[in-house]
């Protein structure tokens, strides 16, 4: 035990201490001074630097994409709208363990093997602090569980979006087309910057062609956010352009009657207002629901889609290119005229075949026993071939094609709808361009009918069928009739682009105009049996050879034929004197233009002059009529008078006026 | 007149208050200010929180509360309370690592049934205690021998806390006896001596820490690489005092802080708020209250009766340096993280008591002068 001496603390004890005690001061002086100095260091020195690093933690910039504008039908029915879907995602950044994470997720929401698969093919494309869905579209039950038990997963969060919707889905596809996720051939089109934060584009149709005014234009950010990425605080920097909403000419009502008329068959239907150019409706059958597309379709269901014997993803309403057959006689006629090739009542003699000069091969009429003679606007309304081979021959194929230009053939004719194809218009120069071989005589004979190497698509017949209703003026078809900022803002309509055709004559229209009236309203009209008490029409048939599309080996005999037979044509517009729609349809393997073709153009312009909507369904079209006489097939018949479903009632317009 | 008269009169009663009440005013006024800082700078690190901060005043009223109990306790009384004390310290050292409670990883409390104690906390009282009573019976400086029995008290109780894991307090109960030691005039050659043992003894040392406490000093060599590991807390303290600048992002501006990116901003790290709101005057005002405290409390080190006094004032107000040292180091990366809180100032209440009751040691010792 140490003694306790009290008083051993004697001079030299305490001079050691104080000695030591100093030292201790001067440690303390010197490790604060340490400390100031590498405090000076952070403030001052490095100051700007920390500040810098400091907002960059805080502050992120966030693009705002803009949503996209809508698109609405002539009437303002909504065709396509944004509609908020609900993705769960997972921030790989913030979760120590994804497989456990998702695996409690599982019990919570429905996960299945094709969302983890989409999880682990995406995983590796996003930046670690960047969210990765795991599932998508989820529910409202499925957004309450997760907002109950969410507390449990750091790193887990719901994210909305906004999804472009197609609420008349199968109507409109061939028309508006659809947006889908932007892929890296896109990427490499569009400004990328201002695509931030924008996940989709147009693929097809009105979204693709209009891709510029329905996008709108990004705007930027800048968000306080904390330790977690969480936003605490927002502001705004540059707010974005939303995109412009379109509004079509389109009539949805129209436009699920022509569906409805086309029923089973596979065909296309294209109505435009003469006056604006404005197309009114575009069908083409059968048809899809785009909206699968638009959250990405599954693989089975887009198989199903592409290998559908029918093509449904085939648009044949702009992509559809059929020999137009005899439903351009008339311009073939008027280009007789207006190029002094023949006079209106000059006779030509039809004795069931037609001979080239020192050439053996008879070009045949469709009737084996002839025509007689017969006069420009007899050879329309019978449709005479040899008529028109003589025409042919007389005009020779450049002056032919070349006034057949003017109508728009041979060419897109520029219709603000992506995906449209121009046809052909063949002449010596094309064929030697691209089949090397030299133009024969009896070829221009061929394409005088609308036969042959002639192909045109249900867009051009229509656009072509409008001229002639407008007797000479050519308006370029167009699906958009004014664009508007958003709601409460000025509509600006779209400017027609027109031009004239080169017939100066009023006489001469006048006489075409005259003839294809006669189809209709004529007793031996090719078209007769469309007579309408109401209005009057002037049309044109067509029967096209088959140019079957999609063909293949394993059909049966029977479903062969059927796709062996003709394709059905026919181009109208009514009323005759004041034009108000003109038509062009086209039903694949359907027979005679007459019967099948005709009605169905008739059954739409009824429902748009009349307002008499369609409403019976086909069934069965091509099945059970192989080899029957297609005037017995009376299905769509649109005989005036048992009409089944009366005018909708005015009253209930009178009241909506009021 | 009057007024100034009676004044003069109370002041000197209270000066004769304050020593008959064994209480040091220039220490008392340092160790206030320290705190009313401190409750600021919590107010605005706990994100405003009234509850929070409502805990700590408790916590610090109960801490003067014992300082000023302690600092009725005479010297000689401690001086005889000095072996029992270490004795019963590193019984229930022993205690905690047979029978001890587990929180955060180590076990470091134990449990009495009506309260959770954590015994190494009374090591840092009894270590300098028991060095200083046993050094200061003998003719100072110590003999190599009495250093090396000296060294053996300390090494005992700082491996039990060390094997607890608790890094951050066998590192102070450490650095008490050490300083007892080197007060009480070890010679040069003996520091240099164990420098070189320490040297020596460092990948035994390595070997026998624990993976994070490795992974720490990995971090503190290189904290880039480990950016969102163990390297944030050291990366996210820096960016919030160097964004702080000089004048500071202003009080309860702090955007480090406040949107969480510092961790542990309201205990370890609260220097750093310190810092980024404060700026760099701030910290020089706070630095200045803690020298003030460090200075006074080794003035009365300097002039305390008797050896057993000087050593034991000396080591705890050394004591107190090391706390402040090793936490602003930590927070600026000038040292690797240890959990070792800014005294006085962060958030928590063990070791605010036990500096606390060091201080109380320190008042008697200076108020206890006359030989009774």
């Amino acid at each position: 035990m140490p003694l306790d001496l009290g008083f051993q603390d004697n001079r030299g004890e305490n001079a050691l201490f104080g000695r030591r005690v100093l030292l201790l001061v001067l440690l303390v002086v010197i490790c604060l001074s340490l400390l100031v100095v590498r405090l000076a260091k952070l403030q001052i020195a490095r100051h700007e630097h920390y500040s810098t690093l400091s907002e960059d933690n805080r502050i992120k910039i966030q693009p705002l994409p803009p949503s996209r504008g809508l698109i609405y039908d002539a009437n303002a029915v909504l065709l396509a709208d944004n509609l908020p879907s609900y993705a769960l995602e997972i921030t790989p950044e913030k979760v120590d363990d994804l497989d456990a994470t998702i695996d409690a997720l599982a019990r919570i929401v429905a996960i299945e093997d094709h969302d983890r698969e989409r999880f682990a093919r995406m995983l590796p494309k996003r930046r670690r602090f960047e969210g990765v869905p795991i599932r998508l579209n989820l529910d409202e039950v499925e957004r309450a569980r997760i907002a109950v038990h969410g507390h449990r997963f750091s790193g887990v969060d719901i994210q909305v979006e906004l999804l472009r919707h197609y609420p008349h889905g199968r109507a409109t596809a061939h028309v508006l087309g659809y947006v889908g996720r932007i892929n890296e051939e896109e990427m490499a089109r569009i400004d990328v910057s201002d695509y931030t934060g924008t996940t989709h584009i147009g693929k097809l149709g009105v979204e693709k062609a209009h891709e510029e005014w329905l996008h709108g234009h990004v705007g930027y950010e800048h968000a306080v956010v904390n330790a977690r990425g969480r936003v605490l605080e927002r502001r705004e920097e540059k707010a974005p352009v939303p995109g412009r909403d379109l509004h079509l000419f389109l009539d949805i009502d129209l436009q699920k009657d022509a569906i409805a008329a086309l029923g089973d068959y596979r065909g296309a239907l294209v109505a435009m207002d003469p006056q604006t150019g404005g197309v009114l409706a575009l069908a083409s059958t059968p048809t899809y629901d785009p909206n699968p597309f638009v959250g990405g379709i599954g693989h089975a269901q887009y198989a199903a889609l592409r290998d559908d014997i029918d093509i449904p993803l085939y648009n044949r309403a702009i992509r559809g290119q059929y020999p137009p057959g005899s439903t351009i006689k008339q311009f073939v006629a008027l280009g007789g005229l207006s190029l002094g090739a023949v006079s209106r009542f000059e006779g030509k003699y039809c004795g069931g075949y037609y001979q080239l000069p020192g050439h053996t091969h008879r070009y045949r009429c469709w009737r084996r026993g002839g025509h007689g003679t017969l006069a420009m606007e007899g050879a329309i309304v019978q449709s005479c071939d040899v008529y028109f081979y003589r025409l042919a021959n007389e005009l020779g194929i450049e002056r032919m094609t070349g006034f057949l230009a003017e109508f728009g053939f041979g060419e897109r004719t520029g219709a603000d709808i992506s995906g449209e194809l121009g046809g052909l218009l063949p002449s010596p120069a094309w064929k030697e361009r691209v089949r090397n071989q030299i133009w024969y005589p009896g070829e221009t004979l061929i394409v005088g009918i609308g036969q042959g190497s002639f192909l045109a698509t249900p867009l051009q017949l229509a656009a072509a069928t409008a001229a002639t209703a407008n007797r000479g003026v050519y308006i370029v078809p167009r699906m958009v009739q004014a664009t508007r900022a958003g709601v409460g803002k000025p509509l600006v309509p779209t400017e027609p682009v027109t031009r004239r055709i080169g017939v100066d004559d009023p006489a001469q229209w006048q006489a075409i105009v005259d003839a294809m009236t006669e189809v209709v309203e004529g007793r031996r009209g090719t078209a007769k049996r469309i007579l309408s008490d109401d209005y009057r029409i002037a049309g044109k048939t067509g029967t096209s050879q088959v140019f079957t599309v999609g063909q293949n080996e394993t059909y049966n005999e029977a479903e062969v034929a059927e796709r062996m037979r003709d394709h059905a044509l026919f181009v109208a517009f009514a009323p005759v004197e004041s034009p108000r729609i003109a038509v062009a349809v086209i039903v694949e393997n359907g027979g005679h233009g007459g019967s099948v073709a005709a009605p169905i153009a008739r059954a739409v312009m009824d429902s748009y002059l009349l307002g008499k909507r369609v409403t019976l369904e086909r069934n069965g079209a091509g099945d059970n009529e192989v080899g029957l006489d297609p005037e017995a097939d009376a299905v769509t018949d649109p005989d005036p008078d048992p009409d089944p479903d009366p005018d909708p009632d005015p009253d209930a317009e009178a009241n909506g006026a009021g | 007149m009057k007024g100034i008269l009676l004044h003069g009169e109370r002041d000197g009663e209270s000066r004769g208050l304050m020593a008959r009440a064994h209480i040091d005013p220039l220490l008392l006024v340092g160790l206030l200010v320290l705190c009313g800082i401190g409750l600021a700078v919590l107010f605005s690190a706990s994100d405003q929180s009234a509850g929070q901060v409502q805990r700590q005043v408790i916590r610090l009223v109960l801490a003067f509360g014992v300082m000023f109990a302690v600092a009725q306790v005479p010297p000689t009384v401690l001086r005889r309370w000095s072996l029992p004390l270490f004795a019963v310290g590193v019984l229930l050292l022993v205690a905690v690592l047979l029978f001890g409670d587990i929180g955060k990883g180590a076990q470091r409390w134990l449990d009495l049934g009506f309260v959770r104690f954590q015994p190494s906390e009374l090591l840092k009282l009894a270590v300098p205690m028991m060095l200083a009573w046993f050094l200061s019976g003998y003719s100072l400086p110590p003999s190599a021998l009495r250093v090396f029995f000296a060294a053996l008290l300390i090494a005992l109780p700082v491996l039990l806390i060390a094997e607890q894991p608790d890094l951050g307090t066998s590192l102070l109960v450490a650095s008490a006896g050490a300083m007892v030691l080197f007060l009480a005039g070890m010679s040069w050659g003996l520091i240099a001596l164990l420098g070189l043992l320490a040297a020596a003894a460092a990948p035994v040392v390595w070997h026998l820490m624990h993976d994070y406490q490795r992974q720490r000093v990995l971090t503190f060599l290189d904290p880039t690489s480990d950016p969102l590991g163990a390297g944030y807390h050291t990366i996210q303290s820096q960016i919030a005092i160097g964004s702080g600048g000089l004048y500071g992002k202003g009080w309860l501006r702090g955007t480090q802080s406040h949107l969480e990116f510092l961790p542990e901003r309201s205990t370890d790290f609260i220097f750093a708020v310190i810092g980024e709101e404060l700026g760099l005057l701030g910290i020089l005002l706070l630095l200045v209250v803690y020298l003030w405290i460090i200075l006074r409390g080794l003035y009365i080190a300097a002039h305390a009766k008797d050896s057993y006094g000087r050593l034991l004032a000396g080591s705890l107000t050394m004591v107190f340096f090391v706390y402040l040292f090793v936490n602003t180091g930590m927070v600026v990366g000038l040292l690797p993280v240890v959990g070792v809180p800014l005294p006085l100032v962060s958030y928590g209440g063990t070791s605010l008591v036990t500096i606390m009751a060091g201080f109380g040691i320190v008042m008697s010792i200076h108020t206890h002068r006359k030989i009774l």
